[in-house]
């Protein structure tokens, strides 16, 4: 079997993070009743006349910046015309021939080395509203449509083919995804579909250089589904291949529950949009200078924080790479940095205990309960000898549970630390006179003991002496050092 | 260039129109007949002039992007033709 090489392109859906919709002041607001967010201009009755959001229009001419892409000025939107029971106009406001980002590139780091991907179009459209088909049999008959997601303002990304491994698309996803969170373009959440993939996949035989027919995968919600659907198209493509079948072009469904993608069974007809001109929205102009603010006023993006993080924090590569790979996590450690407290001690708190309890509650990192002030007074509580390692983690538990302040429950439960040298000596030497042999081993130059001694004077103090001046205490009296 | 009934009929499709057919040869001669006035126009030499999309002399026409109450669901629903609860009810489709 020759060798064959994976190629993948990318059309990235994200609702954009604005409080109204594209067209009219509907809420986007997700989680409202069924048809609560629906006026005559998202319900598509006639006569009315859709204005576009300038928020949304901001958003999507940002993203296209931050992707390098050029800006069509003018931009205008057009009519993508098809039937469909959530596309309550029976057209699609889209943009095809003048859309707002052309030809731009991502930076895209995989494995430590940087690949250079090519954005092919950034365009604004309107969401469709949302199908939902009864489970029970007698209905069988009818499907149900619900119209508050109809005119939510969603921005297309549409990349090259220019991914050539799994690992390749998976690290696209992610730091797509991130870009629209650094930028406040979308929350990007994918449990709410917040932001949606499409893949391109094709195959073809390692050192040809003709693209082969590709085939669209629709129906992806989560980052592990599309790895699936990738692994098992390239799979049953090259099977065809090998087997001297072709590929045809087509939109194919991955299907979860079986693992595999099926051709969708709609008519070729439905693939031919007529697209024209919306004749009730006016063209958009931008001035040099308008995209020069734009683009001077962008954030901070993942890359030039990341490597803020090392330089001006002294953080480890690997730790600066997962605080940035969240924006809300990233954002909290600048804000614990801001409030005094040291950064590698604010990582340590993250990069540990943090990440190790949203983990085990299964929380996303956006979710993380306690407050930078939170973290930033239990470091200083710590700084300040006021408790030990041990009870400070207690306390992060607490805090990460009930959301108190960490002197209240340093407070409530008794927490204190001994740090006087007079008061540790005397359990220190009791400690010593009780364990002879670990004593022994010790002076006589083996570590091992060392941690069995602390640990004891701990039990003894019950949790409250200090441990690094127990440490130095038992030192200095068993090896005079 | 003359449309034929084939391609007339494939954009009757389209447009979920449904023509007999009488209708559809009445209408790919119609059509053909509006299609020879465009080929009149294309005489015009518009070498130096850009594809008009819009002839209002407006552009960036915004909104800002603050709420406004939304229709309650028994007005947005007053013309579905079927619902169940507040949602619209249309035949099944599955793709
Ligand atoms: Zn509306």
């Amino acid at each position: 079997m020759a060798d064959y090489e994976l190629i993948v392109g990318f059309e990235v859906h994200a609702e954009l993070a604005t409080a109204t919709k594209i067209f009219c002041g509907c809420s986007t607001e997700p989680g409202a009743p069924a048809n609560t967010h629906t006026c005559p201009v998202c319900l598509g009755l006639p006569g009315v006349l859709p204005v576009l959001n300038g928020a949304a229009l901001e958003h999507a001419v940002r993203v296209a910046l931050a992707c390098h892409c050029g800006i069509s000025s003018p931009s205008i939107f057009e009519r993508k015309n098809y039937y469909y029971p959530d596309l309550p106009k029976n057209y699609q406001v889209s943009q095809k021939r003048a859309p707002f980002g052309v030809d731009g590139w991502f930076d895209l780091e995989v494995d430590g080395t940087v690949k250079r991907i090519s954005i092919v179009d950034i365009h604004l459209e309107e969401d469709a509203g949302k199908l939902v088909h009864p489970e029970e049999r007698s209905a069988a008959g009818y499907s149900l449509v619900d119209f508050n997601r109809a005119g939510v303002p969603l921005l297309e990304v549409v990349s090259g083919p220019d991914l050539r491994s799994v690992a390749e698309a998976e690290a696209y996803m992610t730091a797509m995804r991130r870009l629209l969170q650094y930028l406040g373009a979308s929350d990007a959440r994918m449990e709410l579909g917040q932001i949606r993939f499409e893949a391109n996949i094709s195959v073809r035989p390692v050192g040809t250089e003709t693209l082969g027919k590709r085939v669209e995968i629709k129906n992806l919600n989560s980052f592990r589904t599309v790895t699936r659907a990738i692994e098992y198209e390239m799979a049953r493509q090259i099977d065809l291949y090998e087997r001297g079948g072709a590929v045809a072009q087509e939109t194919r469904l991955w299907d979860d529950a079986r693992g595999e993608t099926q051709a969708m069974r709609s008519k070729e007809e439905s693939h031919d949009y007529r697209y024209f001109p919306e004749p009730d929205l006016v063209p958009m102009v931008f001035t040099d200078a308008y995209l020069a603010d734009l683009a001077a006023k962008l954030p901070e993006l993942p890359a030039a924080r990341r490597t803020r993080f090392i330089e001006a924090f002294g953080l480890p590569e690997y730790d600066a790479a997962i605080l940035t790979g969240e924006k809300t996590i990233a954002d909290f450690v600048d804000a614990a940095v801001a409030l005094g407290a040291n950064p590698k001690t604010v990582s340590n708190w993250i990069m540990g205990e943090a990440l190790r309890l949203l983990n085990e509650k299964g929380l996303a990192p956006d979710a993380l309960p306690i407050t930078p002030r939170a973290l930033a007074d239990l470091i200083a509580l710590v700084d300040d000898g006021k408790i030990n390692a041990n009870q400070a983690k207690q306390v992060f538990a607490e805090m990460f549970d009930s959301g108190a302040a960490p002197e209240e429950i340093v407070k409530a439960r008794g927490f204190a630390q001994i740090s006087d040298v007079s008061a540790l000596a005397a359990i220190v030497d009791a400690v010593v006179a009780a364990n002879p042999d670990a004593a022994a081993k010790y002076t006589a130059g083996d570590d091992k003991p060392l941690g069995f001694l602390v640990g004891q004077v701990m039990k003894q103090s019950r949790g409250q002496a200090n441990a690094p001046v127990v440490n130095a205490l038992i030192r200095k009296k068993l090896r005079g050092e | 260039m003359a449309l034929s009934r084939e391609e007339i009929a494939h954009v009757a499709l389209l447009s979920r129109l449904h023509f007999t057919e009488e209708e559809l040869a009445r209408f790919t001669e119609q059509m053909n007949d509006i299609l020879l006035h465009f080929e009149t126009l294309q005489e015009a030499d518009t070498s130096a002039i850009a594809a008009t999309t819009h002839v209002v002399p407006m552009v960036n026409v915004l909104r800002d992007d603050v709420p406004c109450p939304s229709l309650p669901p028994d007005t947005a629903l007053a013309n579905a033709p079927e619902r169940v609860d507040d949602l619209f009810k249309v035949p099944r489709v599955v793709e």
